[in-house]
């Protein structure tokens, strides 16, 4: 079923689940992280701990799953790796990022040895635990982003590092700090791989307008995906030339993308509603199904005049409706993997500036959802058990 | 990003500037005679003067437009989105209405005084 939380009225800017997926880490839009666990039994939500340490608005959050470390990065332009002692209490340290503009974006790579933060001072911040001195440092990489970083997403390699930015570009750079990591294989994206490499280069939109605001890398890592301003879907794919396709939508922009199979997208963002994508072996990038159904309301008794009257000023049939019909009612920011991964994940989470959470189960879609994704062969698997259940009933039937 | 102008003609358009967390919506309302050149200056004047009650209103306008309004994120996250889309449709649509109807008035009332005045003779 999908499940609904609310936490108050400030928006989430930005959310992460530890390894168990029984605690959260957010943040309401405010110089703090929040971490609430999940009653067993009730399935409510309770204040655990509170992170307190940035002074301006807390932009990112990521929690390594393995090591269970916090990474928070913040508007006043640090920081802080948070760390849990035997008592339970989370303990900072703080990180030299080394930047004069705001943080926008964190993430751990899958090794947790490192994490990279995007910032508005143009550069990446790629940082690293230097054991002599006992504190996080940061290398930058710097060239050639002319504008502010808004979104990361780390290669499974651990070395490469693709980043979204508001100059319409998303590059895929080596990330790769010879003092703690032995030198990295080739790839697909290239083989020499110094710190700040650019490895490739790729324009969201030749006309302007389009701030990459989510970028993903496939679990293979030879993809990769990002959505624009523009409101678009692309694809790009190293393994055949780089060769990038893009799907624009008759939607609103989308601000989070990830992948939820090998072929399959998740995307969400201004529209409140995540959509599913899917991508064809030729690189071609077709709308499948939304994940949420719009309730219909209960048609009052509305002459034909004000009908036509109502959708011609306001574009909409009612014109009293003040909720949106789909579950979020606000601008979706970010997008989680609950349950799986990359590879085939079968539940996601979503957050919102409405500062509703929202837990999506592929396995329990509604009807007309499940029959969508059955439709199309690539997303098929997310409506699997419904599946064997139909061809169960149809063999039942046959029994009888 | 770069600014878009949807106009009707030269006098009525509208001027949208986007940028990464705001929209600025600036309004050119037309005026077709100094009547209604004086009853825009003096309504919109009115308006800006309360610019606070209304949020999203800022009190100058762009240079060369009447009114603008700047939505801001801190507005789209307290506020429903499509709300807001309705509400500036909604001043454009009335707004040239409403001075319409102003105009009609001082026309009524001018002939109305000129009616009496020239009684006396």
């Amino acid at each position: 079923m999908t499940e609904v939380f609310q936490f108050g009225v400030e928006p989430i800017t930005c959310h992460a689940w530890n390894k168990e997926r029984t605690k959260l880490a957010l943040s309401l839009n405010d110089n703090e992280v929040n971490i609430y666990s999940r009653q067993p039994g009730t399935g409510d939500w309770v204040l655990e701990h509170t992170l307190s340490g940035h002074d301006l608005r807390v932009t990112g959050v990521d929690w390594a799953p393995n090591t269970n470390r916090i990474v928070t990065c913040s508007a006043d332009r640090n920081a802080y790796v948070w760390c849990q002692d035997e008592s339970g209490k989370w303990s900072p340290t703080l990180v030299l990022l080394r930047i004069n503009r705001a943080a926008t974006c964190v993430r751990w790579s899958p090794q947790e040895n490192k994490f990279a933060v995007g910032s508005g001072a143009r550069l990446i911040s790629v940082c690293y635990f230097e054991q002599e001195n006992n504190w996080w440092v940061s290398k930058h990489i710097k060239k050639p982003i002319r504008s502010t970083i808004t979104t990361l997403d780390w290669h499974p390699n651990n070395i490469l590092l693709a980043a979204g930015s508001s100059d319409f570009k998303v590059r895929i750079f080596s990330a790769w700090i010879k003092d703690i990591e032995p030198k990295p294989s080739a790839t697909s994206w290239g083989a020499k791989m110094p710190l700040g490499q650019l490895m490739t280069e790729f324009s969201n939109s030749t006309g302007g307008g389009g701030w990459v605001h989510g970028v993903s890398f496939s679990c293979d890592g030879n993809r990769v995906c990002w959505v624009g301003h523009d409101s678009s879907v692309s694809v790009a794919d190293a393994s055949r030339e780089m060769a990038k396709t893009q799907l624009k939508t008759p939607h609103l922009p989308f601000t989070a993308v990830t992948w939820i199979s090998k072929n399959t997208l998740l995307a969400a963002g201004h529209g409140c509603c995540p959509m599913v994508y899917a991508v064809e072996d030729s690189g071609k990038l077709t709308f499948v199904s939304k994940l949420d159904v719009a309730q219909k309301k209960e048609a009052s008794s509305l002459s034909a005049m004000r009908k036509f009257k109502s959708l011609d000023r306001t574009a909409r049939t009612d014109s009293s409706d003040t909720t949106l019909a789909t579950l979020h009612q606000n601008t979706i920011t970010g997008i989680q993997i609950l349950k799986g991964d990359k590879a085939g994940a079968t539940s996601v989470s979503t957050c919102g500036s409405d500062s509703y959470l929202i837990l999506w189960n592929f396995k329990d879609l509604p009807d007309t959802i499940a029959d969508e994704l059955l439709c199309h062969p690539i997303t098929a698997w997310m409506a699997e058990p419904r599946t064997q259940s139909l061809e169960e009933s149809i063999a039942e039937l046959k029994l009888a | 990003m770069t600014p878009v102008v949807v106009s009707r003609n030269e006098k009525e358009r509208v001027l949208i500037e986007p940028s990464i967390n705001s929209l600025r919506v600036s309004i050119a309302i037309k005026q077709a005679d100094d009547i209604e050149r004086i009853l825009c200056h003096k309504f919109m004047r009115f308006l800006m003067m309360r610019a606070d009650n209304f949020i999203i209103l800022r009190r100058k306008p762009v240079e060369g437009y009447n009114i603008s309004f700047l939505i801001t994120n801190f507005h789209t996250e307290q506020m429903y989105k499509h709300k807001l889309v309705d509400f500036v449709i909604h001043f454009m649509e009335e707004i040239d209405k409403e001075i319409s109807e102003m105009k009609l008035a001082v026309n009524a009332r001018a002939r109305e005084c000129a009616l009496e005045y020239l009684k006396r003779f």
